[in-house]
């Protein structure tokens, strides 16, 4: 290992300029002539709109143009699409409504989009918008996820029963087979409760036209500007795709929220010819909370069935899954594809069959957000598995163990193929680190001050990387899901990496250059990373999924391998020398057997002076691209230990540990690593104890603060203690899994199983808050001190 | 935001003159409730008028058995100034306990009493402590003062100019977060005086900030938690939102009051 190569704990290149104030997100740019859009929203879930009346509106001081859904309809501009076709049962095609992006005779959710006043000011928009009058007829609401379908309520006319798709997958028959001759069933109903996403950055777009050149520019927070621009173009249809720019300058997080193209950069790039002005947006806090797409909500019937000796044969799950009231881009695919497969957690379960319905209600798009899918899943999982143990009176890391899957690759009932792990590894460092052996010594200790102690387990897994192409084609996606990489050597021999993915939290720019610097023996200072613009580089399918290092980064491998093959045949050139004898080594090419040899730079500047061979030889000039599909998802998987201390007077849950031993393969930067961790569990914990989005009854978001909407702060969490194992993924060059959503996909269970642990019983919803847990603990038989 | 007017007058007879002529007018303080709500496009005052310039409403003084605390002292000064860490250390880390660094380095006590939020901590301990409100016109005793949420004594561009609060012999405020806005879920504040023991909560109560006679009379008798076995406050007088509802805002009253007792009982 190099001080800056692979495994190297390198410190963020990025961070000098977002710590210093010197970051340029979307907000930052102002173009010349730059007008404002501030889009009227529903105040209403649910409304027929008789009309809209923006004739006062228009003549107000600053106003420059007032748009509906019908001048959009105008100049055929299409609506947003839903990315990922499901397939019901019956084998029809899920039934999406239409999804305007101004809305077209109905609105479906508070904060839905009714008409964009565009200004000199924004403060003038805001008046304008102040100005329409629109008459609504407003209509009953559905909301409640387990209700949809049965309220008289229809969101869409294309959707009876609010159902999109009834959808499964596993082996229906074996699953019956096996609880038929079960010796023991455990039940559990859930709930995963809906969250905001809240990354600190909030979304914003500034569209503009150039007459000259009949060029479109969209400055977005995108995580994925190519995909952004491919849907504009082709589906939505507002500038064709090569004459569209689509730029993500620096993006303040996303955790999937900024997948999904939006109706608002939709209508800046639109409006921006239509005005003849630049035009830009920028949500501020309580549209986010009102309109950035939604993550989880789900509620799931499910049961394990165990065999005589404790080994789960067995699981059924049924979910309904709230879609909201439009498809967002990615939102069919998440409880359905990234959701289901991961149902068999890290155990051998011989039969697993999962229905899903998803269902449309009249609240905001529920998309992927960290883990997307498979959070849910180990929710499920984990939380099963925990009171299987628990009802058979099993210690519940032992039960685990002995459920684990120890042969790879493994073919689950769900379509996975798990490639490899070792989860008893996992389980093993875990119980150490979190020192499970004195727990119960520490739970005393707490009983002798009144308080409650819980220990809870989560074994989960997640699939990364979400690829082959192939594969998630034949599963309905309506896209590849590869990488593309471009690897630029100068002639000064420092590097620029084009690449696909975006950074928007992940420290691309420190740990791509240091594979480059691991692969062509130069300082990470000799690299630049450059993203996030469909101008310079070519193609790319972005980041989410924790794609970005194993399909990413593997394609830059690529990519590189093809530099150092173009820079030996330089090499032999100038070295004189059969270009089998050119080896690279240590950032130098060298003759074998000879102390002969040139530093990288040197066959850098070799390649683009050409002195040393023809053209006919070889071509000047050294560049590479590559276009990378891995064989694969990724698996990574680990143990999370929670320990709780609940203080019964109060209901106050305090984490006093947590043990995170995680199996990400090879690790690039464990310091970035760690702090993906880290940040994955304090987004788990939020979801456990302190987040949820609620809507009242009428369909108005009561949580549309921060003042009721609770974010997990530094006090509510613990010191984390973090471990690794590691087995290298073998379905790409790197031996990379991935990292960023599995703390947020581990955290939940293990939260809840340790709060179910210490109350004695498994009746607490997400988010347990401290209101809960006290009239839980109401329910808990008071242990008494030991005497 | 709305537009408007913007005055800095530098005294207080500038101010109340300002608001006597200025249609639409409203002071502007440390700015943490108003400007948001003007954000918000909730309110839209045609005239704000900062006391920010005003020296006369700034300071901290001890005379005799009472601390004054001036209109304009922010939360954190008044968390960390000597006189009242000395005096009545509950109000000091009361103050502490408002907000987050931000909010204690913008907000005053003048505001946050002019306000009378049913969640904030100030007028609990105005209530416990039996402080007076001074404003340009006249002495408003604690107890007359607040009258429900968000509802005060202050007449229409009255100016509150300083609280004086008299120095208890033993005091104590214990705050339960409401986990999101890190406002008083509930909030009790205990002070045990020479005439007896006064009792304040807020957070709970469905009409803002109250006592709780029956705990004053249980601990003036005997100034310990045990006292408060078995008294209890009425639920169907307790708020309810999504947060918490009535029997847990009860129930925490109850435990919040038991322990305001002993860390004020233990602080000697
Ligand atoms: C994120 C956040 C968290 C908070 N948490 C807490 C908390 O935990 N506990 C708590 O108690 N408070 C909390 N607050 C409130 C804050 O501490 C202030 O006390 C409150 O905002 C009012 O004080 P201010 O100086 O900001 O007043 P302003 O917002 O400037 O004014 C508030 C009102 O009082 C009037 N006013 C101001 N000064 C005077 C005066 N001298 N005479 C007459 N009228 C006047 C104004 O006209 C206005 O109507 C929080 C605020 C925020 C933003």
């Amino acid at each position: 290992m190099t001080a800056t190569g692979i495994g190297a704990p390198v410190r963020r290149k990025e961070d000098q300029r977002f710590v210093t104030g010197q970051g340029r997100y979307v907000d930052d740019f102002n173009r010349p002539g730059q007008a404002h859009a501030y889009f009227l929203r529903s105040p209403h879930a649910h409304a027929a709109i008789r009309s809209i009346d923006t004739g006062p509106a228009t003549i107000m001081p600053g106003v420059i143009a007032i748009f509906t859904g019908d001048d959009l309809a105008t100049d055929k501009i299409g609506g947003l699409i839903c990315g990922w076709m499901i397939h019901s049962k019956d084998g029809s095609p899920m039934k999406a409504g239409p999804h305007p992006a101004l809305a077209q005779g109905k609105v479906r959710y508070v904060g839905d989009h009714v008409a964009v006043v565009i200004a000199e000011t924004l403060a003038q928009a805001k008046d304008a918008a102040e100005a329409i009058v629109v008459d609504y007829d407003v209509l009953p609401a559905v909301v409640d996820t387990a209700q949809a379908t049965k309220a008289s309520v229809q969101v869409h006319d294309v959707s009876p029963d609010n159902t999109v798709f009834n959808w499964h997958l596993g082996n229906k028959d074996e699953t019956e087979a096996a609880f038929a001759r079960a010796k023991h069933v455990t039940k559990i109903d859930l709930v995963n409760n809906r969250l905001v996403p809240n990354p600190i950055e909030p979304r914003a777009a500034v569209g503009e036209y150039d007459f000259g050149t009949d060029n479109y520019t969209l400055y977005t927070t995108s995580q994925n500007p190519h995909v952004a621009r491919l849907v504009l173009s082709a589906f939505i249809g507002v500038a064709p795709e090569h004459k569209l720019r689509v730029i993500a300058p620096d993006v303040g997080g996303g955790f999937g929220s900024k997948i999904f193209i939006y109706a608002e950069e939709t209508v800046c790039v639109w409006a921006a010819k239509k005005v003849k002005r630049p035009v830009k947006w920028t949500s501020d806090r309580s549209e986010a909370f009102l309109s950035d797409a939604h993550g989880r909500d789900h509620v799931t019937h499910a049961e394990m069935a165990t065999d005589e000796n404790g080994k789960i044969i067995a699981l059924r799950v049924h979910t309904t899954a709230n879609l909201g009231a439009y498809l967002s881009t990615f939102s069919s695919s998440v409880p359905t594809y990234l959701y289901a497969p991961l149902l068999s957690g890290q155990y051998d379960i011989p039969a697993i069959y999962c229905e899903v319905d998803g269902v449309y209600t009249n609240t905001a798009p529920v998309d992927a957000y960290r883990g997307a899918g498979r959070p849910e899943a180990t929710f499920v999982v984990e939380r099963l598995v925990e009171k299987t143990a628990r009802e058979l009176g099993q210690n519940p890391a032992e039960f685990r163990r002995k459920n684990y899957i120890t042969q790879f690759p493994h073919v689950t009932p769900v379509i996975m193929t798990y490639d490899t792990g070792d989860y008893a590894a996992s389980l093993d460092k875990a119980l150490e680190i979190a020192d499970y052996k004195n727990f119960e010594q520490r739970k005393q200790e707490s009983v002798r001050r009144g308080k409650l102690r819980g220990i809870g387990f989560s074994s989960y897994i997640e699939a990364c990387g979400i690829a082959p192409s192939q594969a998630v084609g034949s599963l309905g996606a309506g896209v590849g899901l590869w990488e593309s990489a471009e690897v630029r050597v100068n002639p000064t021999g420092s590097v620029e990496v084009l690449t696909g993915s975006h950074s928007h939290g992940q420290g691309h720019e420190t740990t791509f250059a240091q594979l480059v610097s691991d692969r062509l023996g130069i300082s990470i200072d000799q690299v630049s990373i450059v993203h996030g613009d469909t101008d310079k580089v070519q193609f790319g399918m972005g980041t989410y999924g924790s794609r970005s290092g194993a399909v990413g980064m593997s394609a830059i491998a690529k990519a590189i391998d093809k530099v150092i093959a173009k820079g030996k045949k330089v090499a032999a050139h100038v070295l004189e020398a059969s270009e089998g004898d050119i080896e690279f080594k240590d950032g130098r090419f060298g003759v074998a057997g000879t102390d002969r040899s040139m530093a990288f730079g040197e066959i850098a500047l070799q390649a683009y002076i050409a002195h040393k061979f023809s053209g006919q030889d070889l071509e000047p000039g050294l560049k590479e691209g590559a276009f990378y599909d891995p064989t694969n998802f990724t698996f990574p998987a680990g143990v999370h230990i929670c320990e709780v201390e609940i203080d019964p007077d109060t209901g106050v849950t305090k984490i006093e540990r947590w043990t995170a031993v995680d199996d990400f393969g090879v690790i690039i930067n464990p310091m970035i690593v760690e702090g993906q961790v880290h940040g994955g569990i304090a987004q788990g914990v939020g979801q456990a104890l302190l987040e949820g989005a609620f809507y009242d009854e009428s369909g108005q978001l009561i949580t549309a603060s921060f003042n009721d909407y609770c974010m997990p702060r530094a006090i509510d969490l613990p010191s984390f203690q973090v471990g690794m194992t590691v087995t290298p993924c073998p379905s790409n060059p790197l031996g990379i899994k991935g990292c960023g959503e599995a703390g947020a996909i581990a955290a939940p269970p293990a939260v809840i199983n340790a709060i179910t642990d210490a109350l004695g019983h498994e009746d607490i919803a997400m988010p347990a808050t401290p209101q809960a847990v006290w009239r839980a603990a109401q329910k808990s038989r008071m242990p008494m001190a030991a005497e | 935001m709305y537009a408007f007017e913007y005055h800095r007058p530098t005294s207080v007879k500038e101010a109340a003159g300002l608001a006597g002529q200025a249609e639409d007018t409203k002071f502007l303080a440390g700015g943490h409730t108003l400007l948001p709500t003007m954000k918000l496009r909730l309110a839209g005052p045609a005239n704000l008028i900062d006391l920010g310039q005003i020296a006369e409403l700034r300071g901290i003084e001890r005379s005799g058995d009472t601390i004054t605390i001036r209109a304009m002292m922010k939360h954190a000064e008044v968390a960390n100034s000597p006189e009242v860490k000395e005096a009545i250390p509950a109000l000091a880390e009361m103050a502490e306990l408002i907000g987050d660094p931000h909010v204690r380095n913008r907000g005053t006590i003048g505001g946050s009493v002019a306000n009378n939020d049913p969640s904030a901590d100030y007028p609990a301990a105005c209530l416990a402590l039996n402080a007076t409100i001074i404003t340009n016109q006249r002495k408003i005793a604690a107890d007359d003062f607040f009258q429900g949420i968000f509802t005060t004594a202050l007449e229409e561009g009255e100016i509150i100019t300083q609280v004086s609060f008299p120095i208890p012999s033993q005091a104590a405020y214990i705050k339960f977060r409401n986990p999101a806005s890190r406002y008083a879920l509930v909030g009790v504040f205990v002070a045990k005086h020479s005439d007896g023991v006064r009792v304040a909560v807020t957070g709970a109560g469905s009409n803002g900030v109250f006592r709780v006679p029956e705990m004053e009379q249980a601990l003036s008798g005997n100034f310990a938690p045990e006292a408060l076995d078995g008294v209890a406050v009425a639920e169907d007088e307790m708020n309810s939102d999504m947060h918490a509802d009535a029997a847990y805002r009860a129930h925490l009253v109850g435990v919040m009051a038991r322990r305001a007792v002993q860390a004020a009982a233990t602080r000697g």
